[in-house]
């Protein structure tokens, strides 16, 4: 479905979609705060930017040097092309370590490839730990948001999902009893899992570590409780050096939701004794968008949300409106690159203010990005042959300024004596919920020519 | 083998080398250490008590006493009633109520707290246990993470680290912040004079 | 120093009141303006749609019409941007290149090349100011709010020199009002909402009057103004400077 369809939905519904623009807004105000406590802010986000620069540029040296020291540390390295491979070695890992069950922290990179689905067709049983997650889970929903992926969901709603899948009382809607309620829940789920499954924030290519971020701990509380843990990290996860964890771990959790660093921020080097870590090294496209100019800057992502938040549109269209999983600005220049014609509306839904560049705290381009994406969609025909033919009768109207005059005059003329009902019809999308502009009967240049040129 | 396709796909695409940054040293700024860890750490739910090193027992007495089961990693601290080291399977923590833990040193910027493997008989203690109390001592503070990166880099650290600010957290039923999620629901830290 | 004034094509033909304050507030403000009467529009429309290529025509008609002058001045923060950031799609050639560099958004012009510290003009009303994102974000005529810099806007510091005048603040103060050229109507729902919520802060706030250095959101605002018949009229930036009488 087309943004602009899916949003339509979404906004028929104006109290929900108020709550949902003032829920993320908070978190815009939050992180507002949190950044003004930083005096070096701006440097900090320079910094990030630069060291993101020279790890795309120098990326398979990283990896390699990254996948040695991880070997040194007893890590098991993997590699995968794409989501089928990823999805393969995981499968083949549990296979291996005899796992029926399989707690999981966050990891947009296991939404990326579908795992979920994929180990429950054969025969494992997943349990997703982060709250929101695990919400979702029992919903059947993909995330809605990259940090908040239940933030489309009012309070009611999770406690009625509870109500439903872990039989507690009907009506129950306070945050702190569902959260007591899901974490005992939960707890029974770490005590008896076979292998725990986690995302990457930084692989850290001098140590052969690998750091991951949360709050909740369900991500320690899974590995730490586990024989067997399993890292999928994105290849472009990679940063040089230990110390560069200074830069990022102060940009990451203020950009993402105020708060001055992430409540644990784990460094995992070895395994502990009588467990293995596998890490997967995953591609899935990333290469390819490292070799796109224009675009390799959206790999410097470190997946905070801040752009999703300062998004007035996707504030106002929720997660669901964009066809991509990652949805909002970042998921916008990351998609077409994944499939240009199934989301080939993503990088139109923007009004282009460019918000999200400001905010975003490795400095990449979002704005600019989706313009150009805009120009190379259109190039490849993938969007709508009426829109381009539109875009092209206007080209030649306003590069000949007598045709333009001629134009004017008309529309002035059809606007300024035609009835109301030929001009506001379906067709006009301006006039659903806009009145028009009232039209004056002569142009600027109409009025310059009577009172300047006249005089001179 | 994949390893290779995409390495070498890397090769084909990758930008032209650009520099690696220099780090700062650390952002001076002026300002009390402790009193901006204690700032903050309670923004992050969670206290810092500055304390001799003689009350500690008699504090975690009268603030934990009502809970049963406490472990601690130090054993000239005289109140834990259980020995952690004689567990294998870190399963068995499921029932401690405190963990008291002795660290390396604290971020003043982020009231988090470094603590490593050799600071740990399990890596699950700090985060099944329901509550937590770390120990550090007051002049081993740094200002930021820049400052914590490069002690870090000094000591070195084998196998695990982690940085705990305040208690485990959630806010993802409406934003609404929940203190306690999967980890320990409260989280203090002692600041040793 | 010789200016050539670009009036955008929207404001030609729907708002030439706009043009003619503009004219008139240069001209107060002693400056030497002609007005190329071949000129139609920047390119943005086609460029933001995603066909940048049926823009060079429009771009190259640009070119020939103000490579003379000294200063290229607009009233608008969108379409001097556009100029600004996308004639990449032209052969940089010099005229190309001094267009370019050149162009000057109206308050932008004032405060930084006119250097005016003072205004002869008065507006006793209560004036929400809307800063629109190309000039904000695109031109850097405003500090933004993401940035952890210190606070500027060229446009209410000339506001301020407005006798009379009593500016309102917003509750979100730089967040976009959902016009975004063709967006308004190829995500007209979104659009919409994001206009109201733009047009419902201002009225929260206490404004009689919105102003903007963009008439193209100050359109898409009005339309939603009339439409919904909210107690709060639109104005341009120039409108006001260029404005003398008593309430």
């Amino acid at each position: 479905m087309k943004h602009s369809e899916a949003a339509e939905k979404f906004i028929s519904d104006n109290e929900r979609t108020n709550w949902h623009d003032k829920a993320l807004w908070f978190v815009r105000a939050k992180r507002d705060i949190a950044i003004k406590q930083v005096a070096e802010w701006e440097e900090l986000r320079a910094l990030a930017s630069q060291i993101k620069a020279h790890v795309m540029s120098n990326l398979d040296v990283l990896l390699e040097q990254f996948e040695a020291n991880a070997i040194k540390n007893g890590i098991h390295v993997h590699w995968a092309k794409d989501a089928e491979e990823h999805n393969n070695h995981v499968l083949n890992i549990l296979k291996e370590h005899r796992v029926k069950s399989l707690v999981k922290s966050k990891s947009m990179l296991t939404e990326e490839c579908h795992l979920n689905p994929f180990l429950e067709k054969n025969g494992i049983e997943v349990i997703d730990t982060d709250l929101g997650e695990r919400i979702i889970q029992f919903r059947n929903e993909p995330p809605s948001h990259i940090v908040l992926p239940a933030i489309h969901l009012t309070k009611e709603e999770v406690g009625e999902t509870f109500h439903t899948h872990l039989g507690i009382e009907k009506g129950i809607s306070d945050p702190k009893i569902l959260t007591d309620i899901a974490r005992a829940h939960l707890r029974e789920k770490f005590l008896s899992a076979d292998a725990a499954m986690t995302g990457v924030n930084f692989g850290i290519a001098d140590t052969g570590g690998f750091v991951v971020c949360t709050n909740e701990g369900n991500t320690d509380m899974g590995v730490h409780l586990s024989q067997v843990h399993i890292a999928s990290m994105g290849i472009e996860k990679i940063i040089p050096r230990q110390e560069d964890l200074g830069v990022f771990t102060r940009l990451l959790a203020r950009s993402a939701t105020g708060q001055p660093v992430t409540t644990y921020t784990s460094h995992y080097l070895t395994a502990q004794s009588g467990q293995v870590i596998h890490l997967i090294i995953v591609d899935n496209g990333r290469s390819k968008q490292l070799g796109r100019a224009d675009y390799v800057k959206s790999l410097f992502c470190i997946r905070c949300g801040a752009c999703m938040n300062t998004c007035p549109v996707y504030r106002r269209s929720g997660g669901y409106s964009y066809s991509y999983g990652i949805p909002g600005p970042i998921g916008s220049i990351l998609a077409p690159g994944a499939n240009p014609k199934e989301h080939s509306s993503m990088p139109f839904a923007s009004t282009l203010c460019g918000s999200c560049t400001d905010v975003c705290p490795v400095k990449i381009d979002i704005h600019q990005q989706l313009y150009s994406w805009r120009q190379d969609l259109t190039e490849d025909k993938k969007t709508s042959s009426s829109k381009r033919l539109i875009m092209k009768m206007m080209g030649i109207v306003l590069a000949y300024p007598k045709l333009y005059r001629f134009s004017g005059i008309t529309a002035r003329w059809f606007l300024g004596f035609s009835p109301r009902f030929l001009i506001y019809n379906k067709l006009n999308l301006w006039g659903k919920q806009r009145e028009l502009p009232s039209v004056p009967t002569e142009s600027f240049r109409d009025w310059y020519s009577k009172n300047r040129r006249a005089n001179l | 083998m994949s390893r290779e396709s995409i390495l070498a796909q890397i090769r084909k695409s990758k930008p032209e080398l650009v520099g690696l940054p220099i780090l700062p040293e650390c952002h001076i700024v002026e300002g009390d250490l402790t009193e901006q860890f204690k700032k903050t750490l309670l923004l992050v739910g969670g206290q810092a008590i500055e304390i001799s090193e003689g009350d500690i027992e008699l504090h975690i007495k009268k603030m934990f006493g009502y809970l049963k089961l406490t472990a601690c990693n130090d054993g000239t601290l005289n109140f834990s009633n259980i020995d952690t080291c004689s567990i294998d399977d870190p399963r068995e923590l499921r029932d401690i109520d405190l963990a008291v833990l002795r660290c390396r040193f604290g971020v003043a910027e982020n009231g988090a707290v470094w603590l490593t493997d050799s600071d740990l008989s399990h890596r699950a203690l700090p985060f099944i246990t329901q509550h937590c109390v770390l120990i550090i001592p007051k002049n081993g503070m740094v200002w930021n993470m820049h400052e914590a990166y490069q002690r870090i880099k000094q000591e070195n650290y084998n196998g695990f680290g982690v940085f705990i600010s305040g208690p485990s957290k959630t806010a993802d039923i409406e934003q609404s912040l929940v203190i306690g999620a999967h980890g320990p629901k409260s989280l203090t830290v002692f600041l040793t004079t | 120093m010789k200016i050539g004034l670009f009036i955008p094509c929207y404001i030609d033909q729907f708002y030439p009141k706009v043009g003619i304050a503009t004219l008139e507030l240069l001209e107060k403000l002693g400056c030497n303006v002609g007005y190329p009467m071949d000129q139609t529009c920047c390119g943005q429309p086609m460029g933001n749609s995603g066909s940048e290529k049926e823009a060079v025509k429009t771009a190259e008609l640009f070119v020939k019409n103000f490579q003379t002058y000294d200063c290229i001045v607009a009233p608008t923060g969108s379409c001097a941007c556009y100029v600004k950031e996308h004639y990449d799609i032209l052969k940089q050639t010099d005229a190309t290149k001094y267009v370019r560099e050149n162009i000057y958004e109206l308050a932008e012009f004032i405060t930084d090349i006119l250097k005016v510290d003072q205004i002869d003009a008065t507006f006793p009303y209560k004036v929400g100011f809307h800063s629109s994102c190309h000039g904000q974000r695109g031109l850097r005529l405003a500090q933004s709010s993401e940035l952890n810099l210190p606070f500027f806007s060229k446009q209410k510091q000339l506001l301020s020199m407005v006798k009379g005048i009593e500016i309102v603040e917003i509750d979100r103060r730089d967040e976009c009002c959902g016009f975004g050229g063709t967006f308004c109507v190829t995500e007209e729902a979104v659009s919409v909402k994001m206009g109201k919520d733009k047009v419902a802060d201002f009225v929260r706030n206490g404004a009689e009057v919105i102003t903007s250095g963009d008439v193209s959101c100050l359109m898409h605002l009005d339309g939603i103004i009339k439409r919904q018949k909210y107690p709060v009229k639109v104005l341009h930036i120039a409108e006001i400077l260029n404005n003398t009488i008593e309430r």
